[in-house]
């Protein structure tokens, strides 16, 4: 609390910088710690809910055959792993993690512009995860209601975890949101306040671009989860009637009158479909310059990718009754939501042209992290071009509910997203820790991964269309299904439980790396934008030794004609790179 | 160049699963073809996309790898075609989302000719009601719900009083006429849906929803409950049967109205006695079971629960498996109760008997099977009484020997297997994740210190 | 969801004109030379700490909106009754008003370096605050005392909701204000650190101050 990164530091300042081990990496003020500290944990509560998906697989591929997989637990379980995979790990890895570490390196700052509130933003969630870790030990054990925490059943008996397990997810939801605002205030401030020199706008990395729009859609939508949880927190203690209808429960009337369900489900999608867009935006940036840097290519159409992001942000506060078509809404609300659903569709496909456009008369290197960004395209197209089934409103009668939605989410949130972020810590890795890692070992992780999940979820689509509904703890017999249908099911659970054991290779690559991996270059990847550029290898606390960097072109020259390299760092003043450059009219 | 030629593979791999893929939709039962075909113009269109948008980049791949001393153009935008590509691509979404609103619209508007048929969803089950003569189904209420009046219909309304009421997951429609589903429910969120009509919706308490189609092809389709509904939802299947328009009013007129179960006169326990001979050489004189005759004991046991077991005997839904031999004995027997009234009035005479609690039998490891005993609790109450609002008898206080036979007859499929029987259904699905016999023996001795 | 859907296009609106007006002609990969976008102060300086504030402010109102949403679509439900809202909030009112006008003068003193009228500035201030939020509690006892509990109707469930959010906000914004507070009792803190506390303090009340004109006229009109 005592120090404030300042600009124009002078050598006094230097001796106040965090000297222990406890303030250099426990109650860490720099943005570098805080982002390690936010991944760590991101990824170790992910790794428990991947554990989960593992053992509610096992159910589903072999019904009945293990013991320690009853109804209650297995319907524990898919809450717990919907939840933390997407608010507690992509949530927090992309903005906590990849934010922090991104922004004040890319745009030329020294910190965040609030130190002290972003060290607290990482406490504060750190608090979120134990709450929620804990309510798998309370009476009761967590609650069972499905990620989406539907009303009444969400406190009602009936649901596994209807005592304390809802009650303590909803506060833990709360304590998140505080998390998340302390962090997202202090992205959105440091973006318009702390660039450097010459660092305009349209000159920022398409990464921070993507971080950026995604923190103003979550201060906007998480609120909506806020005043849903304390709204439902209030039915669950005080027997308010908000969301909570008279009903007769198991012969009991709980005594609620008049509420309305799905004024919870109008409140929840209204954060959670933007929720969709805050886990998105950052991986269609950072996939944006993986592309860019390994391709040796500008990207393509750099203005329309930032008005597409902007574009998809604004469009995703009016499309989230679409993952209500059938929950008993006025049904008249299904033409608006289905025309503004697929009109974000024509955006989000300008992403992919470029993309692809991006590597048209590149220069590919396929390198780890360039193999993760085009699996992320094949990935993202499957997962999108499925979105227009379910976003058009007649066809989400057959498909909702169904294993298509399972498999089209995971697709496209899921499987995507996880991709990226394979690809950024590969891509980052040498910036972070100053090693290398095993290049070999990396190409087999994509393989198996980029493989594996897309034999997880390419069939599950079709059990959708066969009609298997989606959180079944089993499906017994059925006139429908054919009896391959659980044939598929097994071989499903097979290639997910081989793609959540080759993840070992990611884990023991990087260990491997910072033992002993050899070091890195300080830009391997020739690559332009300023993180690249710092003057120590990694950057040191306040990033850039005595002076700010001054930025004086766009993120992407790479290839420019006249040039001898296929790169000019950002901050290469014009007079300093050999003459030649004949593109762009004015010089 | 592997790359590039696995992204090829990918493609073709994924077209050849989806023209080989046993696994698609449904044959259609329903009149809403235009749903598949919305489905079908949705599946060229994004094929055609993922199949170009995938080939070119994996020839791009191929093309532009890296090779020593070559280098990228540079081209910051091409204006002209990203302008065309938007175009394509929304003529590409309008191509889709045309179809898709007129549908809706087909849906939003149900036809005036249809009739109407209210599904009623409770955890975990489903039932229906009928607005008989008049046309018009009488007011509900949650607060009138009880086991005498599942529905909650008010009995001042005159509306509801020829109202069939059918308390059975099975409803019955006739063929080629269209209907229209009213959605009810009285607890938590449910969702109808037939994998064949191609529609669902929610059921939300509190408020109606509804849903429509007109069955083209007769026969039996299985309902689902879609909406998570807690830990019971994927037990609470139904059953839809379209048939003839003759079968149909054959079957309609078979169902009691909700006047005719309100006027049902409680059984006659002492004419009841004179039938009840015939049980008590084998469950014994009070009801009290005999072990020797594999006779359970019967005293205690709730009269809804007996009454749906003498049925399900003499309907052929309990009993009929050949590895159930005990309940092939028991066919035999109800034979002898002529109609509902005989059984209302044996029964009212078993509940008169003293209910003591027997011997117990069969012994376990209590503290595995206190665990195990917490998902039978959701629906059998954690003291084991059972509650009827979930059509769970009472387990406490019963033969425990019995109980072990007919939680193994579940888990071997012996008893719940067949068609009709969705309780016994529900149970064989709960009682599968019991995994040998000795999670049972521990399960059954837990219920033994209840 | 219509009041949640009109905040966020004003919300959203600004920030897009914003952020045209800095993209739309830009041709980044062409060399321009660039007006000076640096940035020159410690980080977290004013201008920062006013930026954040803002933002802050707009997450509230999101969060408001989203109440007032939600008060509207369950409004319409059949079980509605009306309330009878305790005259006394319209004393609180009168004191919240008093209270942000009382701060804007501090504000001005702070600014114009008139020391002397800092700390009774500040105090009125925050015992007016303080009047409001007892107040407001108070209210609540009344209700509770002739009957009108949280459960007793969702009207009432949701006053006792859109009060509680916005005292607790208020307590908030108190605890900034002690910080300022004591700061000036004790002497301590340079005179530029309080000013901006009492301006970024100033701005919060005005804007808490507006959010309970409206909470306040939604539930006298239903």
């Amino acid at each position: 609390m005592s120090y404030v990164a300042i600009a124009d530091r002078d050598h006094e300042q230097e001796h106040h910088d965090p000297q222990t081990f406890i303030t250099k990496y426990v109650w860490s003020q720099d943005h570098k710690v805080i982002a390690i500290q936010y991944g760590i944990t991101a990824i170790f509560v992910g790794l428990i809910a991947l554990g989960l998906s593992a053992i509610m697989r096992l159910q589903l591929g072999f019904p009945d055959q293990f013991t320690f997989i009853n109804p209650e637990n297995y319907y524990q379980f898919i809450t717990m792993h919907g939840m933390i995979m997407v608010i507690y790990l992509l949530t927090a890895l992309f903005l906590g993690g990849f934010g922090n570490y991104l922004i004040p390196l890319m745009i030329g700052s020294r910190d965040m512009v609030f130190p002290y509130l972003n060290m607290l933003s990482y406490w504060v969630y750190l608090l979120s995860v134990v709450i929620l870790i804990t309510s798998f030990f309370v009476p009761g054990g967590s609650t069972g209601a499905g990620w989406t925490l539907y009303p009444p059943q969400a406190i009602m008996p009936g649901t596994p975890g209807t005592d304390l397990g809802i009650i303590l997810m909803l506060a833990s939801l709360a304590v998140f949101i505080v998390a998340f605002t302390m962090g997202g205030l202090n992205y959105v401030t440091t973006v318009l306040q702390a660039r450097c020199k010459g660092m305009t706008l349209m000159r920022m990395p398409l990464s921070v671009w993507g971080i950026f729009i995604a923190t103003i859609l979550g201060l906007l939508a998480f609120p909506a989860l806020l005043v849903s949880a304390i709204m439902m927190l209030f039915d669950k203690t005080l027997m308010t009637s908000f969301f909570m209808p008279a009903i007769s429960s198991m012969g009991v009337d709980p005594g609620y009158t008049g509420g309305s369900p799905i004024l919870f489900q109008h409140l929840f999608w209204f954060f959670g479909h933007p929720e969709v867009y805050i886990v998105a935006l950052p991986a269609f940036g950072i996939v944006s310059d993986l592309l860019s840097t390994h391709a040796r290519k500008n990207i393509f159409g750099y203005r329309m990718m930032v008005w597409a992001i902007i574009a998809i942000g604004g469009l995703s506060f009016v499309v989230w009754a679409h993952h209500m078509y059938v929950s008993g809404m006025n049904p008249y609300f299904g033409f608006f939501f289905a025309t503004t659903t697929l009109i974000i569709a024509v955006p989000t496909a300008i992403k992919v042209y470029n993309w692809v456009l991006t590597l048209w008369e590149g220069n590919i290197h396929l390198r780890v992290p360039m193999l993760f960004a085009i699996g992320f395209i094949f990935t993202f197209i499957h997962g999108g071009l499925t979105g227009l089934f379910l976003g058009n409103v007649t066809i989400d009668l057959p498909l909702s509910d169904t294993y298509f939605v399972v498999a089209h989410f995971h697709m496209v949130m899921g499987v995507s997203p996880v991709l990226v972020v394979f690809g950024a810590i590969y891509h980052w890795w040498p910036k972070i820790t100053g090693k290398m890692y095993n290049e070999t070992l990396g190409k087999w992780h994509f393989w198996m991964t980029f493989l594996g999940t897309y034999a997880i979820y390419l069939p599950m689509h079709y059990l959708g269309f066969a009609g298997v509904p989606r959180r079944y703890f089993s499906m017994g017999n059925t006139d429908f299904l054919p009896e391959s249908a659980q044939d598929l099911n097994a071989a499903i659970t097979m290639s997910a439980l081989f793609v959540a054991a080759t993840q070992i290779l990611f884990f023991i690559n990087m260990i491997w790396s910072l033992r002993k991996g050899p070091k890195s270059d300080p830009n391997p990847w020739d690559a332009t934008t300023l993180e690249w550029q710092t003057p120590d290898h990694p950057p040191k606390h306040g990033n850039w030794g005595h002076d700010l960097p001054e930025v004086h072109r766009w993120a992407y020259d790479y290839s420019v004609p006249g040039y001898e390299d296929d790169f000019i760092p950002q901050n290469v003043p014009p007079d300093k790179a050999p003459a030649g450059r004949d593109h762009g009219g004015e010089h | 160049m592997p790359f590039a030629v696995v992204l090829i593979l990918l493609v073709v791999g994924s077209i050849l699963f989806h023209l080989l893929s046993p696994w698609t939709f449904t044959e259609l039962a329903s009149n809403w073809e235009m749903v598949d075909f919305t489905v079908d113009i949705t599946l060229w269109v994004t094929g055609g996309v993922f199949v170009a948008v995938n080939l070119f980049m994996a020839y791009c791949v191929i093309k532009f790898r890296y090779r020593k001393g070559a280098r990228a153009t540079y081209e910051p935008e091409n204006k002209k075609l990203e302008s065309w590509l938007t175009w394509i691509t929304a003529v590409g979404v309008a191509a889709m989302l045309t179809p898709g609103l007129v549908v809706w619209n087909q849906f939003v508007s149900v036809p005036e000719e249809a009739h109407v048929v209210e599904a009623v969803g409770q955890q975990w089950h489903w039932t229906y009601r009928y607005p008989g003569e008049d046309g018009k189904l009488g007011e509900v209420d949650s607060e009138r719900i009880s086991g005498k009046n599942p529905f909650g219909i008010d009995p001042e309304d005159p509306n509801g009083q020829d109202d069939v009421v059918v308390y059975n997951p099975q409803a019955h429609i006739p063929v080629d006429r269209p209907v229209k589903f009213l959605l009810r429910s009285k607890d938590v969120l449910h969702n109808f849906a037939v994998a064949e009509f191609r529609v669902k919706m929610d059921l939300v308490p509190g408020m109606n929803t509804f849903l429509w189609l007109t069955p083209t092809k007769t026969g039996r389709y299985d309902l689902l409950c879609e909406e998570l509904c807690g830990i019971g939802h994927h037990t609470m299947r139904g059953a839809v049967v379209v048939e003839d328009k003759d079968d149909f009013d054959t079957w309609l007129a078979g169902q009691p109205t909700f006047s005719e179960l309100m006027a049902t006169p409680p059984g006659n326990a002492a004419i009841g006695s004179a039938q009840y001979v015939a049980c008590a050489s084998c469950h014994g004189s009070q009801g009290e079971g005999v072990v020797a005759m594999n006779a359970p004991k019967i005293a205690g046991q709730s009269a809804w629960y007996l009454k749906r077991q003498i049925q399900s005997y003499k309907t052929g839904l309990r009993g009929t498996h050949q590895d159930d031999n005990f309940g092939q004995q028991m066919i035999g027997m109800v034979a002898t109760l002529a109609d509902d009234a005989a059984i209302d009035n044996v029964v009212a005479h078993i509940r008169s008997f003293p209910d003591n609690a027997p011997q117990a039998s069969i012994d376990g490891d209590l503290e595995h099977g206190e665990k195990l005993y917490r998902v039978c609790a959701y629906c059998h109450s954690a003291d084991g009484m059972g509650r009827q609002a979930l059509n769970a008898p009472r387990l406490a206080g019963m033969s425990d020997w019995y109980l072990a036979r007919q939680l193994n007859y579940f888990r071997d499929g012996v008893r719940g297997a067949h068609q009709k029987d969705f309780y016994g259904f529900q149970m064989g699905l709960m009682g599968q994740s019991l995994h040998d016999e000795q999670a049972v023996n521990d399960i059954v001795a837990y219920i033994n210190t209840l | 969801m219509t009041i949640a859907l009109v905040f966020l296009a004003i919300i959203l609106a600004t920030l897009l004109g914003w952020l045209l007006k800095h993209t739309f002609n830009a041709a980044p990969w062409q060399m321009e030379t660039v007006g000076d976008t640096a940035h020159h102060g410690p980080l977290g300086d004013d201008k920062s700490k006013l930026i954040a504030l803002l933002t802050l402010l707009a997450v509230v109102s999101s969060f408001f909106a989203l109440i007032l949403s939600a008060y509207a679509l369950r409004m319409d439900l059949g079980d509605w009754v009306p309330l009878t809202e305790p005259q006394l909030l319209w004393m609180n009112t009168a004191m919240l008003i008093l209270a942000s006008g009382v701060f804007q003068w501090t504000r001005n003193a702070a600014i114009n370096k008139q020391h002397s009228r800092l700390l009774p500035g500040l105090l009125i201030t925050g015992l007016l605050t303080l009047g409001f939020v007892l107040g407001q509690f108070v209210a609540w006892r009344q209700l509770q005392s002739s009957g009108q509990f949280i459960t007793s109707n969702p009207s009432n469930a949701f006053f006792y909701f859109l009060t509680g959010a916005h005292a607790v906000h208020i307590i908030g914004g108190l605890i900034v204000w002690a910080r300022a507070t004591v700061k000036v009792i004790l002497g301590k803190g340079d005179a530029d650190g309080i000013r901006r506390s009492v301006e970024l303090c100033t701005i919060y009340w005005h804007f808490l101050l507006i959010v309970w004109l409206v909470l306040f006229g939604l539930l006298l009109s239903t």
